[in-house]
């Protein structure tokens, strides 16, 4: 069921939302999180669609703050709140409010949202577009234990990355970085298959597509060998290339849907990597609510450490038309020749003149 | 294996619990068990990312099947009973490691090919030589396989590799033929290989019963005789027999399902804390405190077993056990069975533990209900709580997972009426509308060696000790009680319960 409120206030819409419950029969709640999603009128149709899937797994109460644009300095000076509540069946499994903020109260929109949060329960608040440059300090954010944004969306999405590694709070999230759990999860699992020490990675993907460095961070702070960010046509990620001393593991995934994993001297195997709907982002963000450190180690490692300027042990099958993008990004600086051994040496000296900047 | 991994991190809780290389060898793949659960549960942990790179699934049967022929049902019991959305790329990744193998359980030679497909998986797929053997087969059948499984070097675990054993219930008839069974079976694979399922303990519900009782402070002090009356634990199937008269006749009730599920149940809401949650400190537990059940001393008077006669249920008419097809018109077998069992130790000792089971009754239920004492004194007068029941605790295994608290609270109005009321909370309301079939979670558990959730060799061996005494009074003496089918049981339960001044709830 639905009710519209038209220049209310935050304490009428808590008697709509107990009055829509009474009506649909249901007067207890079992919802477990507030989710607050900060948008503008163009993206909130789908973040919304996207929550309420979500709210099959996490039954949330969701409120979606719309901050309208005034066009005149009238509309400016004006302040009006309105709302549309909808419980039941119109809302997931939770309940949904929408509210439009007009004039003066769009600055101020942590002063309706405070009093809608369920209570004890946890607040995550998500931005699809627009995040603010310090999720933990926007009024907003400053309620909520968890705080996801989505560089992907983002206009420059690798700079934003660095951006986020400077003001990165414990409950910072990115859906970027939720869109690689597949992928690190077949990476991790391609190492529990063979005994082998990996001596450099290759992370192929689309440009402005900031899941392929994250994972190509991850992948350098968790391995400690130089990792190589080349570009493809994507869809999204299409390839991670592990040269180890025992040979090659390559995990490609050309169609953005069925990938193929390859380990020397073991056969090829299919394996499902499709990418994922946003629902289904957002459910695992909500599936834990403490602080992904490993995230935030990955974030911090840095940009500016991908791409080492030592030439990676080169793959037998080398793919076409990326060693361009490779070199543009790299320093050269070391000899060409060099043997594997001094590999980590060098990486350590990029990480120091990253360092220093 | 994981432990040199540098991508793993117990910090990183995103990743999650992958199988490590294996494959899965189902015997007696065309029946119901294997279509309708194990099948799906396998394309169920595939679509979630569970399964390795490589996973295999190999059907043994006596039917003609080619390995299309196998993967086509496979893909249509997929389709029609599977918990998540068919995907076609995960079909893909699945269909690579499906084979059939066709034989019979004494054919020599279809369990040479089943070594070599073994040994074709491993080249082809890298499955590493760890392979779990399911044994979905009729009991009588057990022994065979198992021998073979050793005859034929299938139970042999080679450089670092495992072969695990997964068997089904009924787990023996009686304390004889269950130490018989064990003794097979442990004869060709390790007690640490030997995984048996009691499905119901890879409900999230029952694990929540640990949850509940151990991650909290608000239930535990009073989870003792001081004020708990009494604990009804009920498992209430809606069904007959159906086709299963060849298997069900002269078991019954009793063996099929207090024996396993029921005890388990009443372990772990009466064991003790464990000093961990891992495998060795739970079974310590459930050891024992089933190790400490007492028998009631006049089983005749605190033992009732029933026969379902005609009657309708839920607006549908059922015949009577002995009516149905395939059963002896004389047949002593209980299709209701309700026992009254005490726990000898300091937390529990006086508290009686009512058990009952039973098929065509008036729903299908399953739940713990913790009933405590009334309170000492009451300041309210007796026309105030003419209507307070005592305050209880229900753990809802099935259907509508869930815990409720009853308790009593005023009833609106200008006089003091106090009525009980009931707080609730509701598995599917707080979390996932999708949580795991009990199968997902018991084959991962399976593939990944982790055997919390399944009961050993010990634990089946006093439940049988505890069951055998029943069985043999029930055997010598009267015969079981008729119920109309659709009721609650016959009366004698209700009287066995009205003796002790307690009745049973209605769930």
């Amino acid at each position: 069921m639905k009710i519209d409120l038209t220049d209310t206030t935050a304490s009428k819409i808590n008697k709509a939302l107990v009055q829509g419950r009474r009506a649909i029969g249901t007067p207890a709640v079992g919802m477990v999180l507030t989710l607050v999603i900060v948008t503008d009128e163009e993206n909130a149709y789908d973040a919304l669609k996207a929550a309420n899937d979500a709210s099959h797994e996490h039954p949330s109460r969701t409120l979606v703050v719309i901050k309208r644009v005034s066009r005149s300095p009238r509309d400016r000076t004006q302040s009006r709140l309105d709302a549309e509540v909808r419980v039941g069946a119109d809302a997931g499994t939770g309940e949904t409010v929408v509210l439009r903020l007009h004039g003066e109260v769009v600055h101020h929109a942590q002063s309706v949202v405070l009093p809608l949060l369920l209570p004890d329960a946890p607040v995550v608040v998500w931005w699809p577009v627009n995040a603010p440059l310090d999720p933990a300090n926007d009024p907003l954010g400053a309620l909520a234990q968890r705080r996801v944004t989505d560089t992907y969306a983002a206009e420059q999405p690798v700079r934003e990355l660095s951006a986020r590694a400077d003001t990165y709070t414990p409950g910072d999230t990115d859906l970027s970085w939720t869109r690689i759990t597949p992928w690190r999860s077949m990476l991790a699992a391609a190492l529990d298959q063979v005994t082998c020490e990996v001596k450099a990675v290759e992370v192929e993907g689309e440009e402005f597509n900031p899941s392929c460095e994250l994972l190509a961070m991850w992948l350098a702070d968790r391995l400690d060998v130089p990792v190589r960010r080349s570009l493809s046509g994507g869809p999204g990620l299409t390839a991670v290339r592990m040269a180890t001393n025992t040979g090659q593991i390559v995990l490609d995934r050309a169609d953005g849907s069925l990938a193929t994993l390859s380990i020397q001297g073991q056969p090829d195997r299919a394996v499902a990597l499709k990418r994922r709907e946003t629902a289904e982002l957002i459910a695992e963000e909500l599936r834990r609510l403490d602080p992904d450190d490993t995230y935030a180690s990955a974030l911090r490692f840095g940009v500016e450490r991908l791409n080492p300027s030592l030439p990676v042990p080169e793959p037998e099958v080398a793919p076409k038309g990326e060693e361009a993008a490779v070199e543009a990004a790299a320093e050269a600086s070391a000899p060409e020749a060099q043997a594997e051994a001094p590999v980590n040496d060098a990486a350590e000296n990029t990480a120091k003149k990253a360092a220093a900047k | 294996m994981s432990s040199s991994n540098p991508l793993r991190d117990p910090a990183d809780r995103r990743l999650p619990r992958i199988a490590g290389p294996s494959g899965l060898v189902i015997f007696g793949v065309t029946g119901d068990l294997s279509r309708k659960k194990l099948m799906p549960a396998v394309y169920d942990l595939a679509n979630r990312g569970l399964l390795p790179p490589g996973f295999s699934l190999v059907g043994f049967a006596r039917r003609e099947w080619q390995h299309e022929d196998f993967a086509a049902e496979v893909h249509d019991a997929v389709k029609e009973h599977a918990r998540t959305p068919f995907r076609e790329e995960v079909w893909q990744q699945l269909i690579q490691g499906m084979r059939f193998v066709q034989g019979t359980f004494d054919d020599d030679d279809a369990f040479e090919r089943l070594r070599g497909t073994i040994e074709e998986l491993d080249k082809a797929q890298g499955t590493g030589g760890n392979f779990a053997f399911y044994l979905s087969v009729p009991p009588r059948s057990f022994p065979v396989v198992i021998q073979q499984l050793k005859k034929h070097g299938l139970a042999d675990q080679t450089g670092g590799s495992w072969r695990r054993a997964v068997i089904e219930k009924p787990f023996g008839h009686d304390l004889k033929s269950a130490e018989e069974l064990n003794k097979v079976v442990h004869e060709v694979f390790g007690s640490d290989q030997v995984f048996r399922i009691d499905h119901y303990l890879g409900k999230e519900t029952v694990q929540n019963i640990l949850a509940l009782r151990f991650a909290n402070t608000m239930f535990e002090p009073i989870w003792n005789r001081s004020f708990v009356d009494h604990v009804q634990i009920t498992m209430a199937e809606d069904i007959g027999i159906g086709g299963r008269a060849g298997y069900y006749d002269g078991i019954g009730a009793a063996r099929d399902v207090i024996q396993n599920h029921l005890l388990q149940l009443m372990a772990l809401t009466a064991m003790e804390e464990p000093a961990s949650f891992d495998a060795d400190a739970l079974a310590a537990e459930k050891t024992k405190v089933l190790g400490a059940v007492r028998l009631p001393r006049d089983l005749g008077r605190d033992t009732v077993r029933g026969q379902y006669a005609a009657g309708w249920q839920g607006g549908e008419k059922a015949v009577g056990y002995l009516e149905e097809d395939g059963i002896d018109a004389k047949s002593k077998t209980d299709t209701y069975a309700a026992i009254k069992l005490e726990v000898d130790n300091r937390r529990w000792a006086g508290v009686p533990f009512y058990l009952r089971t039973g098929k065509r009754l008036g729903r299908r239920v399953t739940e713990i209900a913790v009933v405590f004492q009334r309170a000492p004194h009451s300041p309210f007068d007796h026309t105030a709580t003419e209507e307070l029941g005592k305050n209880a605790i229900v753990i809802r295994v099935q259907p509508d997972e869930g815990v409720t608290v009853r308790f009593g609270s005023k009833v609106p109005g200008t006089s003091m009426e106090i009525r009980d009321v009931s707080m609730d909370f509701a598995y599917g309301e707080s979390f996932t509308e999708s949580s795991p079939e009990a199968y997902e979670r018991l084959i991962l558990d399976v593939l990944l060696g982790d055997s919390n959730l399944f009961p050993r060799t010990e634990e089946v061996e006093l439940s049988w000790q505890i069951l055998d005494p029943i069985e043999q009074y029930w055997d010598k003496n009267g015969r079981p009680a008729q119920y109309a089918s659709g009721t609650w049981g016959p009366v004698e339960a209700d009287e066995m319960l009205e003796r002790d001044g307690r009745s049973w709830r209605r769930p």
